[in-house]
């Protein structure tokens, strides 16, 4: 143990704790922020210390999901895991996540028995490779997102080639075989590859959203699709070459799907059920599982562990106030959100009420042009009552006027206002879902704090 | 006049060059023509499609990545001569981000490789290499149309050629190569920006100008305009505006 890395966990730690008592948050990332500026391989000083090594999820969606997912399979399995679960998926909360079980010596408790499973963001994944040297790298999809932050969807793709060239070669990957941008880092790979896909024709789409991926990169003919689900994900072939969408060894049959909860059957399992809905969830959910069948867990453990998860924070929780059912739907992205709007078009009746939240932070994407790639004219009459917030709420009922929605009942930019609004819009008893950006979702769950609805966060989740 | 008006909008690759929102534009078209009792008929042109610009009363294109503009760079030099010449003529266009700089006489991109463009507007698009910051923000121009707001993302530099108008002059944001202070170019009818956003919704004064020059392109220079309801666009066009200079003075 070095003293460096000694006084980095003891400076993170100390400026974790203050952060937490100062009521500035979860303090989730400073621990590790701090840490770090000590001692910049903290990371690979403490993960070399998991004896079941580590896995790697990412993705431009379903990141969070998937990893909670297969934590939920550990723990049914009975596995230690360490899980930077809040979603904090810099280096530096992957830091903190290794931090929050290290002694003042610099020692990880139970390291030995411990497995690292950390989600990790598109364009850290080089770094926590390097530094983590995992044993299986899971990419959930990609997606057009945050074009102002990452640039365009080839510097993703080429950020994970980079990580792949430095990725220990025995590795498995486990890749989405609907997503042909996934399916290409297959091409040169040398170690195993695990698949997960859809295989039910009836998920099948006709207007699918916005299309990332439209050539074969091995050689530049167009992919023709037999079926498509979302997006550019689907049944696809390359015209030119005749590389075609990989058979997967996870796969997921007859896929049901309710308000609440999703049920489809999987070779081998037979039929599970997870309390978590909508397409893009079972394709997280053959993600874990895939990762889980690489790990070796017991079919057992991973059925348990499906029926057992959480939602994610924000990602289709359920919330009470004042007699109202407020159904949260984060929206981060195109693909995303019209992942959402293709739940709430497969629900009966024509009196949806949706408040949409629209923040322009460096979070969320400080260019707001994604939500004209977003289909809210699939909902065109069926949409009862309405509301705009977030600090674009002005831009989102301009988007919603041209898709053909009713003007909304308000337009506020303050949290607290919007959820009045909604409020004095509604009445006990009513359905509403709410869909925000990722710090809106941040700041409308502070409100609900706030007025007694829900939990912190990070009180309920560690 | 009792006969229903109609336009024809090509729009130009849109599988392909869409990476900004950029069918927001064609929504917004849409929207206020139908507002108006105008039918407007969209046909989408891809690579290998029949296109006869003189068949249209409007021409749209769209931004896309790089690997994107090598894909139709081809197909849209061989329509090049003739989309010109009906530009040159006052056919309506709007071209955004890599839309913009195919519309130039070339385009060199990030590892030196030479685009060609078409040449609608006399300029060139340099990129400056794949280590140079791209200009990413919100741009607010004054034009002649009043202020226009919206989002740039792009790594190349447009240089004007003397004498080439730009579209407008830059308020907030970076423009056309960060230097100079122009924004986009713009001959007879055709504009060309980096601004998405998408740019036509919260430029409403946009959209209604290139639908009154097509109209009038086709039907005569008696027709008008009804004025809409634009509450809705205004407040966003200013939200945005507001937020530009708040980010330019905590840029400062």
């Amino acid at each position: 143990m070095h003293p460096r890395l000694a006084l980095a966990v003891i400076a993170g730690k100390s400026a974790g704790a203050v952060s937490r008592r100062l009521g500035k948050g979860g303090g989730t990332a400073v621990p590790g922020l701090v840490a770090a500026r000590i001692d910049p391989a903290i990371v690979s000083d403490l993960g070399r210390q998991l004896g079941r090594g580590s896995v790697l999820v990412t993705g431009t969606n379903g990141k969070t999901t998937t990893s909670r997912i297969l934590a939920s399979i550990l723990d049914a399995e009975g596995v230690p895991c360490l899980h930077n679960r809040e979603g904090s998926n810099l280096m530096r909360g992957i830091a903190s996540t290794l931090m929050g079980r290290t002694g003042l010596s610099g020692a990880v408790r139970d390291g030995s028995e411990t497995l690292g499973l950390f989600e990790t963001d598109e364009a850290t994944l080089p770094l926590a490779t390097t530094a983590l040297a995992p044993r299986a790298l899971a990419f959930t999809n990609l997606f057009r997102d945050q074009l102002d932050r990452y640039g365009e969807v080839d510097t993703v793709a080429a950020l994970w080639r980079e990580a792949l060239a430095i990725a220990p070669p025995g590795a498995t990957l486990v890749l989405n075989a609907d997503d042909p941008s996934v399916a290409e880092f297959a091409i040169g790979w040398q170690g195993p590859v695990h698949w997960f896909g859809l295989d039910d024709a009836a998920l099948a789409t006709g207007s699918a959203g916005a299309f990332d991926a439209r050539w074969c990169r091995a050689c530049g003919a167009n992919f023709a699709y037999e079926r498509r689900y979302f997006a550019h994900l689907g049944l696809w072939r390359c015209t030119g070459c005749g590389r075609a969408r990989p058979s997967p060894q996870t796969a997921a049959t007859d896929v049901r799907l309710s308000l609440d909860e999703a049920a489809f059957s999987v070779d081998g399992l037979g039929v599970v059920t997870m309390p978590l809905t909508g397409v893009y969830n079972v394709s997280n959910a053959l993600a874990a599982v895939a990762l889980a069948r690489v790990l070796g867990l017991s079919g057992e453990a991973i059925r348990r562990g499906l029926a057992n998860v959480h939602p994610a924070f924000g990602r289709q929780e359920s919330v009470m106030l004042e007699g109202r059912r407020l159904r949260l739907l984060l929206c981060k992205n195109p693909a995303g959100a019209n992942q959402v709007i293709s739940l709430l078009a497969s629900l009966p009746g024509d009196e949806l009420k949706a408040g949409i939240l629209l923040n322009d932070r460096d979070a969320d994407g400080r260019d707001v042009s994604w939500t004209w790639d977003v289909d809210y004219e699939r909902l065109a009459g069926r949409v009862a009552r309405c509301w705009t917030g977030g600090t674009r709420a002005e831009d989102m009922a301009l988007r919603l006027k041209y898709a053909g929605w009713p003007a909304p009942a308000a337009v506020a930019s303050d949290p607290g206002a919007f959820l009045d609004a909604v409020l004095a819009g509604s009445h006990a008893g009513d359905e509403i879902f709410l869909i925000p950006t990722y710090t809106a979702m941040l700041d409308m769950r502070a409100d609900l704090v706030r007025r007694g609805a829900a939990a912190r966060f990070w009180a309920n989740q560690t | 006049m009792t006969e229903k008006l109609q336009l024809r909008l090509a729009h130009l690759y849109p599988d392909v060059m869409n990476i900004y929102g950029d069918r927001g534009n064609v929504i917004a078209l849409r929207y206020r023509c139908e507002a108006r009792g105008i039918e407007l008929e969209v046909t989408e042109v891809n690579v290998g499609d029949p296109f006869v610009p003189t068949d249209f009363d409007l021409v749209l294109i769209g931004g896309g990545q790089d690997r994107e503009q090598r894909h139709i760079a081809d197909d849209l030099v061989a329509r090049g001569p003739a989309l010109k010449a009906a530009i040159d003529d006052g056919l309506p266009a709007l071209a955004v981000c890599g839309g913009f700089q195919l519309f130039g006489h070339r385009y060199v991109d990030n590892e030196g490789g030479v685009i060609p463009g078409i040449g609608v507007f006399d300029l060139e698009t340099r990129h400056p290499g794949p280590r140079a910051d791209r200009c990413i923000g919100d741009v607010v121009l004054a034009t002649e149309l009043g202020d226009i707001v919206g989002f740039e993302n792009h790594g190349g530099r447009t240089y004007l050629a003397p004498g080439q108008q730009p579209f407008g002059s830059v308020k907030r944001g970076f423009g056309n190569n960060a230097e100079d202070h122009t924004e986009g170019a713009r001959h007879r009818n055709a504009i060309g920006t980096y601004l998405h956003g998408s740019l036509l919704p919260k430029n409403p004064a946009l959209a209604d100008e290139l639908i009154l020059a097509a109209l009038r392109r086709r039907y005569g220079p008696d027709v008008e305009l009804p004025p809409l309801d634009d509450a809705t666009e205004t407040a966003a066009h200013d939200a945005a505006t507001r937020v530009a200079e708040r980010r330019s003075r905590a840029s400062r």
